[in-house]
């Protein structure tokens, strides 16, 4: 190593007793684009819950003045209400994209609340017994990984009809796989460590250890990767949106409404780029913020 | 070598049976199932359907027969709602299409993002190396859903340059826009997959080895860093490609090409079960023949693998 | 017959904490088959001397002052006149013999490309040779280790092979960057007889940079030992062992385990190695010194000769040894 002699875990710097958790803040709040994408995180959240207080029109309510020449009427416009304009059925897509952000950032948080919730477990309960337990149930992982599942999961949509619960049941099936892969490398790290150890050599309970030792170790990985997880999530059900696959009318999300948006682009370019602008804005926000929280807690840097 | 590429057939191959036998008991399962004799299916797909797995045979029975079909001579039985087509008429029809710019695509995505990356970790802080960090980074929010639609609105719309769909036996200018949505995202992770493992193996003390061996610089990256930094990319390959073949029903619907996407969703709007089945079983095994392929290659590369 | 003279190199480093000083005014001579041993705790700087001379410095790694091989500057040569003088005129083996060696690539690989390279050796020649070397350093079956990767060797096996590496042009100096730290202690030994041997038999200079004052009486000629990036203490190893005449080197000395006579406890040097970011004004060794006058922590004392040895110390000669 080139700077093995300046490698900063000499005791020396140990002396200035910084936390972990303090010096991963004070390097998250170093980064500009997690900063910056913080509060743009936070108005679209705010958007998704307060939105329709300041809409004019509901999301399902027709606007009859517009309908038919929406094309040429229908456009962005402050004096008569529809802020984004309307969509070739007179909805108001101001109101339909805060309830489609509402929806996306729904599943988004939900797939990775599963992941987390199933992920850590598996993982860590894996990664920990190891030997021929860990193998099967990584097995299990790869084979689930090998599956193209987006194409299951339709099939799943097709055959249980659509529905938000299916959508929901679908992906959290695929959600925790690469969670519980993370969690698992990590966990055999943490298990040689002198503390497992020592915990293992006064005879502590398996569960007992995986849960009060092994588990609150992982949370830096667990956490970054939630939050890089939810972008995904979001992607993932735009993707089935998109086709007309998931969400159905008139419930909404950023997929279903891009898609839609794509029908009319050369005509009403208006009803595309605000949903998509939301989106990837979200996402871009979502990315820097996630890479932030990499780069203030991931061991690996360390 | 041989026993490895056994061992992992040995894994491979159940994997596709269970994926079969899954996607067949959720055909039954399903309600309207055309095994299901309240529904209206066709008389014409009903007498296709009774010659070929006999309709009033117990479940396990005609699973036998798909099943055998499937795996002996790849049939996927008839269609029902294309009435004189069986599933294999729409595979073959569609398949190609898919293949081709499926396969420019993965070829774009390595080749583009595996360069791009390479170059950023050589000039580490340098202009080339922001400008692939921003590309990687940019191209993330831009999925392929989303990558196509704003490739119309530029090259067709606004510029005019490009036919907006259709596929015309594949030539360029129809395949032009298919294969730069579908390879951008995937372009933008190999980028920084690349690159990232890239700086940390020029870290690594055998290049410092091979430096002070006063080996030429080119000789050091080519010969002594690029293999153990291909790694990391290499096992992405696989995803990589299940996300392609996935995001190619996006391309097939955007830009009517005419794919097996477009018929996957034409079918799973309309309920064909034979069809989506036929297509999911497809690509399910080219998804596991493909990971095999990368699990052989990876071995292959790294001494420390041992078959 | 001075082969490098390192006149007063300085290595900075840019880092986010600001310019961090590894290595301070460094100035020594080799001569041609002369062995010499710098020697000092980790931070002392010696291991980014040795990369200076090389040009391996890190990306944010600077060095000033000059570095002469038989009298013309290698310090800023464009790396295509710096690889001529790798593995040619100064080669170099490292700490850590796992992972110096490319686990990807088999050993006739990674010797081969030394000899077509520098030598314009054809393949077979280049096996041939690289065979002889490989006997040279004692691996038994030479012939067949070519197609072995490096993790089916030992670590001493490793080294070995890194030694064998190293003399495939016949340099005319070897840095060796503690070589055996790695390596258990028998094997330790082995990896130091074995460079005595070599060091004999092709007659090429050594530098071996260690912190294991063991290592060094029986290896080395001369000895130098660095603090802080500065040197402390420099002269013959039989002198600097017998009469250390600097407070740092004595307590280096007392730090060593020995057999020949009873110790209860192993006497330790008090406080810290130093934060290399935030040297004192004056000497680096002040805030550990138990012989600190108040000008130690102003002023830098100068390297001056006294007796056999040069050493850098406001105290008297004989107050230290005493």
């Amino acid at each position: 190593m080139t700077t093995l002699d300046l490698d900063p875990q000499t005791p020396a710097a140990e002396l200035k007793g910084r936390s972990l958790w303090q010096d991963a803040r004070n390097r998250f709040f170093q980064n500009r684009a997690a900063l910056v994408s913080m509060p743009i995180l936070i108005f679209v959240v705010l958007f998704a819950a307060f939105g329709q207080y300041f809409a004019q029109w509901s999301n399902e309510e027709i606007d009859w003045s517009m309908l038919g020449q929406f094309e040429t009427i229908g456009g962005p416009s402050i004096e008569n209400g529809h802020y984004f304009g309307v969509d070739e059925t007179g909805r108001d897509i101001f109101a339909r994209t805060v309830q489609g952000t509402r929806i996306s950032l729904m599943i988004g948080v939900i797939g990775a609340l599963v992941s987390v919730v199933v992920g850590t477990i598996y993982g860590a309960v894996a990664g920990y017994i190891g030997g021929k337990t860990d193998q099967i149930m990584m097995r299990i992982v790869d084979v689930m990984m090998s599956i193209p599942y987006m194409f299951v999961l339709i099939l799943l949509l097709v055959v249980f009809g659509r529905s938000m619960f299916m959508l929901f049941v679908g992906i959290g099936l695929i959600s925790w796989l690469d969670m519980a892969r993370i969690v698992r490398g990590q966990t055999l790290s943490i298990k040689n460590k002198e503390f497992v150890e020592a915990a293992i050599a006064t005879g502590v309970k398996t569960r007992v250890i995986i849960f009060r030792h092994i588990v609150p170790n992982l949370l830096g990985v667990v956490i970054v990767y939630a939050t890089l997880l939810v972008p995904s999530m979001i992607i993932f059900e735009s993707f089935i949106s998109f086709l007309g696959l998931g969400v159905q009318e008139p419930a909404t999300s950023w997929g279903a409404l891009i898609n839609s948006g794509t029908d009319h682009m050369r005509t009403a370019p208006w009803k595309l780029y605000f949903p998509l602008a939301f989106f990837v804005v979200t996402l871009f926000a979502l990315f820097f913020i996630g890479d932030g929280l990499r780069d203030a807690l991931d061991p690996k840097d360390r | 070598m041989l026993t490895y590429i056994l061992r992992r057939l040995a894994v491979a191959i159940p994997t596709l049976l269970l994926l079969i036998i899954f996607s067949f008991i959720l055909m039954e399962a399903a309600p309207g199932s055309p095994f299901d004799t309240e529904r209206g299916v066709p008389p014409a797909v009903l007498a296709n359907l009774e010659a070929k797995y006999g309709l009033d045979r117990p479940m396990i029975e005609r699973m036998g027969i798909y099943i055998w079909n499937v795996v002996t001579q790849f049939d996927f039985g008839p269609s029902f709602t294309y009435t004189n087509r069986s599933v294999n008429d729409i595979i073959a029809q569609g398949f190609p299409v898919t293949l081709t710019y499926g396969t420019y695509a993965f070829i774009v995505a390595v080749l583009v993002g595996g360069a791009l990356g390479i170059a950023a970790a050589i000039y580490h802080n340098s202009w080339l190396d922001y400008l692939a960090v921003g590309i990687s980074i940019g191209a993330q929010v831009l999925p392929n859903f989303v990558m196509a639609p704003i490739l119309v609105l530029i090259f067709t719309l606004w510029l005019d340059w490009l036919p907006g769909g259709g596929w015309r036996g594949g030539q360029a200018q129809y395949v032009i826009m298919p294969v730069i949505a579908l390879s951008t995202s995937y372009m933008a992770s190999i980028a920084r997959l690349t690159r990232s493992s890239m700086l940390e193996v020029l870290n690594a003390g055998f290049i410092r080895t091979a430096r002070a061996k006063g080996l030429p610089m080119r000789r050091v990256i080519f010969r002594h860093a690029l293999k153990p930094a291909l790694l990391p990319v290499i096992s992405y390959l696989g995803p990589a490609f299940v996300g392609m073949i996935t995001g190619s029903v996006v391309i097939d619907v955007i830009f009517s090409t005419g794919g097996i996407g477009q018929f996957f969703v034409n079918s799973a709007l309309a309920r064909d079960y034979s069809v989506i089945m036929g297509i999911t079983i497809l690509v399910g095994a080219l998804t596991i023949f493909f990971n095999l392929v990368v699990d052989v290659l990876y071995a292959w590369i790294d001494p420390k693998i041992r078959y | 017959m001075t082969l490098l003279d390192i006149d007063n190199l300085g290595v900075t480093f840019d880092t986010a904490d600001g310019d961090v000083h590894a290595v301070n005014g460094l100035s020594l001579k080799i001569n041609e088959g002369e062995s010499l041993a710098i020697v000092g705790e980790s931070g002392s700087g010696k291991s980014q001397s040795a990369f200076a001379v090389m040009g391996l410095l890190a990306k944010n790694g600077r060095a000033t002052g000059s570095v002469k091989l038989d009298g013309s500057e290698t310090l800023g040569l464009p790396e295509r006149k710096l690889n001529r003088i790798r593995a040619e005129q100064i080669a170099m083996i490292f700490q850590d013999p796992m992972t110096s060696l490319n686990p990807y690539l088999k050993i006739g690989a990674q010797m081969r490309e030394v000899l077509t390279l520098h030598k314009g050796m054809s393949s077979k020649e280049a096996d041939a040779e690289s065979i002889q070397m490989l006997d040279a350093v004692r691996i038994p079956d030479a012939a067949g280790r070519l197609n072995m990767y490096p993790h089916e060797f030992s670590g001493g096996m490793r080294q070995r092979i890194m030694i064998a590496i190293s003399l495939l042009c016949r340099p005319r100096l070897l840095i060796a960057d503690e070589p055996t730290t790695a390596l258990d202690v028998t094997v330790q030994a082995q990896i130091m007889t074995l460079l005595g041997e070599i060091q004999k038999e092709f007659g090429t200079a050594l530098i071996l940079i260690t912190h294991d004052l063991g290592i060094v009486a029986d290896a080395c000629e001369r000895t130098i030992v660095l603090y802080g990036g500065r040197v402390m203490e420099q002269g013959p190893t039989d002198a600097l062992f017998a009469k250390p005449t600097h407070p740092y080197t004595l307590g280096l000395l007392k730090a060593v385990p020995r057999l020949d006579i009873d110790q209860d406890e192993l006497e330790t040097i008090p406080g810290e190695p130093p934060d290399m970011s935030r040297l004192p004004a004056g000497c680096p060794f002040c805030p550990r010194c138990g012989f600190s006058k108040p000008r130690c922590s102003t002023t830098q004392p100068e390297l001056r000769l006294e007796g056999q040895l040069r050493r850098a110390c406001h105290a008297d000669v004989a107050e230290v040894a005493a």
